[in-house]
């Protein structure tokens, strides 16, 4: 009896034993694994390798530690882009000193005609603060994606222009985004949702 | 674009009225056959931008479609027609093609986010209250001479506040 009772709590043991390690694997591989990877991609922002309006090398590095509002567009726009950029000059002067606390930066999408030069000019009608960056076809495709931007060229010649996305990325001191300011959002929206990013 | 005959009729006029208008004298309207062309404004560039909008409305009293096929501006050296649309956060343009029709009896707005005038190659740059002349071109009333009042950056079209 006692014989046949160890033989029978032995096999149950092991029966055991098999599942617990068997849900361990398929645990590990779900959460270890795929889970991991899923998060990868799902990341919007990253580094980045770009000249500023002096010509200067620029990446990422040079924005953390101070949230950051990123927007993409391009000097022949002659809508969105002088709109959103009086729009970030009006919002960094109505946060007052806190202004100083962000950096603001607007990247081209077209970087054929938009040399540091022609941004540097562009930027004098803006609030001093605000950066301009261009790069090369490449830098600037790769920024494109890091962002998640979508920005198509439209029409050949010295004429084209670009659809593209419009809103402002609002990432924190570490480069993780807080949130989005849409195009034309509402003043006080805008500038809740800077203060947001401050406070992150 | 959109089809106004009535509102842009009394738009002006209502602003004016009102005093809602806060910007520059708005320009004279301009009559040629059946064609009347309100007030058509601008807006200041950035230093160094190579491109500006123009925007007007174009009411046609006529019986007969006219259509808006070309036109120039003072301070540029390209001209062009775009359609705009913002759809799901992208800002998208293209040139419109053929012309852009005046329906009989009704009006086309041209204002910022929507169908305009590109200016294409700036010779210089827009200041806020200064006069900038230019031209229309219509297929059947001709040549329209007009100026535009040029406004601040970023200024809304007149009677459509910022949301």
């Amino acid at each position: 009896m006692t014989v046949q009772a160890t033989r029978f709590q032995l096999v149950i043991l092991a029966i055991l034993m098999g599942v617990i390690v068997g849900t361990g694997i398929l645990i590990w591989q779900t959460m270890g694994s795929g889970g991991g990877q899923s998060l990868q991609t799902s990341f919007i922002g990253g580094d980045f390798s770009l000249v500023n309006q002096d010509g200067k090398p620029i990446t990422q590095a040079n924005f953390l530690g101070k949230p950051t509002a990123y927007f993409f567009g391009y000097t022949n726009c002659p809508d969105a882009c002088p709109t959103t950029l009086t729009d970030m000059t009006d919002r960094l002067k109505a946060l007052g000193p806190d202004g100083d606390k962000f950096n603001v930066v607007f990247i081209t999408v077209d970087p054929e005609r938009d040399t540091p030069q022609l941004l540097k000019t562009y930027l004098e009608s803006f609030d001093p603060r605000i950066t301009a960056a261009t790069g090369t076809p490449a830098q600037i495709a790769d920024v494109i994606k890091k962002f998640r931007v979508y920005a198509k060229k439209v029409g050949e010649g010295d004429g084209y222009t670009f659809d593209h996305s419009t809103a402002v990325y609002l990432m924190d001191a570490k480069g993780n985004l807080v949130t989005l300011i849409d195009y034309q959002a509402p003043r006080e929206e805008a500038i809740a949702k800077m203060r947001r990013a401050l406070d992150s | 674009m959109s089809f106004v005959s009535a509102r842009a009729a009394s738009l002006f006029g209502a602003l004016a009225l009102a005093g809602l208008y806060s910007g520059p004298t708005i320009a004279e309207n301009v009559k040629m056959g059946s064609l009347v062309i309100h007030a058509p404004w601008t807006r200041a560039t950035p230093k160094g931008a190579p491109v500006a909008g123009g925007y007007l409305i174009i009411e046609n009293t006529g019986d007969q479609p006219d259509r808006l096929v070309g036109g120039s501006f003072a301070a540029s050296a390209g001209f062009a027609i775009h359609q705009m649309a913002m759809k799901e956060g992208v800002m998208s343009m293209a040139p419109v093609e053929g012309g852009l029709e005046i329906p009989a009896h009704g009006s086309v707005e041209l204002g910022p986010g929507a169908t305009h005038l590109m200016f294409i190659g700036l010779k210089q740059q827009l200041k806020q209250n200064d006069t900038v002349g230019g031209t229309l071109v219509f297929e059947k009333a001709g040549v329209v001479t007009v100026s535009y009042v040029v406004r601040a950056i970023g200024a809304k079209a007149p009677g459509h506040p910022a949301n």
